[in-house]
């Protein structure tokens, strides 16, 4: 195994950009054993996607590494000819999904790969397809194999994709033993909308509407990690006014969302006070952002180059009044949970996810940190208002349900610290120019810890400057195994349970 | 068990009076339909028209080519001086606003804007004024009547729905839910959200019906007991919203069903959903 350091992949900073030709292209081979062992080394995988290759009919593969020790990344990349490549999947498991992708949206078949299968059940935008379909066969969602344990007391249970609650649809497939479940095997791509595939071409109009509507209840977090792609690329420079009002609202945003998963999961094991006060007092959160920009999920607050809504002195006293409040209520309302031993006794040990298992997939966010891996973009490769002020990374060592509810809870709190601090000496804001057209032929990555963890936008544009590929990834994307996996060895009646632990966005992933 | 007893007396009472009682305050910032103050309207200008991601501002006279309703190319036309929006369409985002160079679009603060039929959404901008030569009667927005005699006969004091989330952005159904909360207590209405559609007297759609959705839809629909009723929520069910044009949705929940209650926004406000649902039933009277 070669060493990092002349792998050739080219380092790059968070919010930064850099002409592809300055990418160096590699032989296949090299650049699969550069994923290999850099992730073998503890690095992890960002994004791994293709776009179309300079020769026709080829096609371009392109990785964003990160190395979290060392808080850089870095961009590597291969041109594939042929409908074909060996999969890197059995030599470093958190890619499998990213193959998968590649084969569907390409055509393009990872050989070697151990389960693939559709995973939006999309058409391949080239003329190939990975499967061989029949071009004018429909392609039904959820339809094709899935894994099956035989034996005669073992039955599976299926979900979906309408579930019971006011939730969006997924399939799952349980494979259980009386109540336990050996394995979980789920299917998406029920959401899936085509976004990826409209913002190529763009930016227009549409594109920041995209990026708010990758998945709703990230906004602030998806809009402003498009924003800043789109500021990297174009070398703009972001007032500070704009940089600490995307972070206050990226923090409510992770406030509201964490409130409200403790009250699910409250609610989850018919614990109602918290639920029900949770509940509440996440309404008021959303009502805190909707007080910067009008919408209670911060629509329009995030536009390239900074905000649509400045915050003036009396808005920002108001605000602090209300996090005083919230800050308050929150507590009482949370604390009752780690207070009472029927509540302790479901969300301990149950949905345990080992660290080791927890790296070697490459999960991020509140699933990481409660699994005890220290991974946090706005630690490892702060951006905006996060290179000036640091917020502590909260992690667990348990990775089960009680873990993952607790980190949200310290989290609550580092948030509430952050956005005080930032109301009580805000800086006024300052005439910012608008944003200019694009380069051509450059890449842009843009990473922003939103509140399931990392949010990865990659922009490159072809010779006019437009977006010839955006690539996004949600940080379900990551996640959405890791909880199949925690689930092994569990009882199917805490899989509700479980789920909510994770929250993870089905949107998001089928984008 | 004290410390939950405490915690219960310091919380207090939450329920919302409304609509006894006043509506909880909105925003100052809140967004409700856009509106163009119709004098400092400059004729042929159509900027607002040319940014609004949906197309969802249209000219008299506005010819719309296929790259333009895909949200790419222009619009061409003459200004005629009378704007019409699809309330159907409009995100109740800011593009609009910040494209007139005349500064003369704004939001309205009013909340209230479910209709009952989808061509109920297409109204005049200017709300009347002499400049466009419109009357505030034929601009204003009709909003949502109650249900026929009889269906109210039925589902009047209890209404079971069945939510189908099919493709939005997962906001819509984040505002449903919130009706469930203790603040807005929907089931004081006699209003529910059940678990199958086998229990339901209608459903509730949000998302564009993504392609991978459509059976899943038509499904759960065919499930539930006659009579039925459908309700949309949000600007995907309506007409695709964010995603109108794409390949992979199907633009709304459209004439796939037969759709008693529209609530725009994106996201509606829980309190333009909570107004349109009270409108339905009755609760709230169309005049006041
Ligand atoms: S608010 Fe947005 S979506 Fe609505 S008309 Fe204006 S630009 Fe179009
Ligand atoms: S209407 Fe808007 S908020 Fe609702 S689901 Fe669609 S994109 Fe999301």
């Amino acid at each position: 195994m070669m060493s990092d350091r002349n792998d050739n992949f080219a380092p790059l900073g968070n919010c930064r950009s850099i002409r592809l030709a300055e990418i160096p292209e590699l032989p296949f081979d090299r650049f699969a054993d550069a994923i290999v062992s850099r992730t073998a080394a503890g690095q992890r995988v960002c994004a791994f996607f293709a776009s179309a290759g300079k020769a026709s009919g080829s096609t371009r593969l392109q990785v964003v590494i990160a190395n979290d020790d060392e808080d850089s990344l870095a961009v590597g990349c291969c041109s594939v000819s042929g409908p074909a490549f060996e999969s890197i999947t059995p030599a470093c498991p958190q890619v499998h999904l990213f193959e998968r992708e590649i084969a569907e949206q390409y055509g393009l078949k990872p050989v070697g790969h151990p389960w693939l299968k559709p995973l939006r059940y999309q058409r391949s935008w080239t003329d190939r397809d990975a499967w061989d379909r029949d071009r004018g066969a429909a392609i039904l969602p959820g339809v094709g194999d899935f894994f099956r344990v035989e034996g005669d007391e073992v039955h599976e249970v299926a979900v979906g994709p309408v579930h019971a609650g006011v939730i969006e649809p997924g399939h799952f497939r349980f494979q259980c033993h009386g109540e336990k479940v050996f394995h979980l095997e789920i299917a998406l791509g029920y959401q899936h909308r085509g976004i990826e595939e409209a913002l190529a071409g763009g930016p227009d109009r549409r594109s920041i509407h995209y990026a708010e509507t990758v998945a709703g209840d990230t906004t602030a977090g998806h809009a402003t990690t498009y924003c800043q792609v789109v500021e990297a690329l174009s070398g703009y420079r972001t007032t500070v006014h704009s940089h600490i009002v995307r972070g206050i609202a990226l923090e409510l945003e992770r406030m509201a969302n964490h409130v409200g998963d403790l009250g699910a999961l409250s609610g989850d094991v018919g614990y109602l006070p918290t639920a029900s006060f949770c509940g509440r007092i996440r309404g008021d959160f959303l009502n805190m952002t909707a007080l910067l920009c009008g919408n209670r999920f911060g629509r329009g607050l995030m536009v390239p180059g900074g905000i649509g809504f400045e915050l003036d002195a009396p808005r920002a006293g108001e605000l602090l009044a209300r996090v005083e409040t919230a800050e308050r209520e929150v507590a009482q309302a949370v604390n009752l949970l780690w207070d009472d031993q029927s509540v302790m006794a479901r969300f301990e040990d149950t949905g345990p996810l080992p660290l080791e298992t927890a790296r070697e997939l490459g999960v991020v966010g509140v699933a990481a940190r409660a699994s005890g891996l220290e991974r946090d973009v706005r630690y490892n490769h702060p951006t905006g208002i996060y290179r000036y002020v640091q917020i502590p990374v909260s992690t667990y060592d348990t990775g089960d349900v009680f873990a993952r509810a607790y980190i949200r809870w310290l989290e609550i709190q580092q948030s509430v610290t952050f956005i005080k601090e930032r109301l009580r000496s805000l800086t006024p804001p300052s005439p910012a120019p608008g944003i200019g057209p694009l380069p051509p032929d450059s890449l842009a990555v843009s990473l922003n810890e939103g509140w399931r963890g990392e949010i990865c936008h990659v922009a490159m544009t072809g010779p006019g400057g437009s977006f010839s590929r955006y690539k996004i990834v949600d940080p379900s994307f990551h996640n959405w195994y890791a909880l199949a996996v925690a689930m092994r060895d569990q009882e199917i009646s805490d899989f509700p349970l479980c789920n909510k632990s994770f929250n993870l966005s089905y949107c998001g992933h089928d984008l | 068990m004290f410390k939950s007893i405490i915690a219960r007396a310091k919380q207090g009472h939450r329920t919302m009076r409304y609509p006894a009682g006043a509506p909880p305050a909105l925003s100052d910032r809140f967004r409700g339909r856009p509106t163009i103050e119709g004098a400092k309207c400059v004729q042929g200008c159509l900027a607002c028209a040319q940014a609004c991601p949906t197309v969802a501002i249209t000219d008299r006279v506005a010819i719309t080519d296929r790259g333009a309703i895909q949200g790419r190319g222009a619009i061409q036309g003459r200004g005629a001086g009378r704007h019409e929006v699809d309330l159907g369409k409009c995100l109740f985002c800011t593009d609009c606003a910040r494209a007139c160079p005349q500064g003369a679009i704004s939001h309205s603060p009013d909340w209230r804007l479910s209709v009952s039929r989808r061509g109920d959404f297409m109204v005049g901008m200017e709300g009347g004024s002499a400049a466009s030569g419109t009357s505030p009667e034929s601009d204003a927005l009709r909003l949502a009547a109650a249900l026929p005699k009889e269906m109210m006969r039925l589902f009047g004091r209890s209404l079971k729905l069945r939510q189908v989330s099919a493709g939005g952005c997962n906001a819509c159904e984040a505002d449903v839910n919130v009706l469930g909360t203790i603040g807005w207590d929907l089931g004081r209405f006699g209003i529910q959200m059940v678990a199958s559609p086998r229990h339901a007297d209608g459903l509730l759609v949000t998302g564009p019906v993504t392609r991978n959705m459509e059976l899943a839809l038509m499904k759960t629909w065919d499930a539930v007991a006659s009579p039925k009723i459908v309700i949309v929520v949000g600007s995907c069910a309506i007409s695709g919203g964010p995603f109108i044009g794409h390949d992979e949705a199907c633009g709304g929940v459209g004439d796939m069903l037969p759709v008693c209650l529209y609530v725009p926004g994106c996201p509606p406000h829980p309190l333009t959903i909570l107004d349109g649902l009270l409108r339905l039933l009755g609760r709230i009277k169309s005049a006041s």
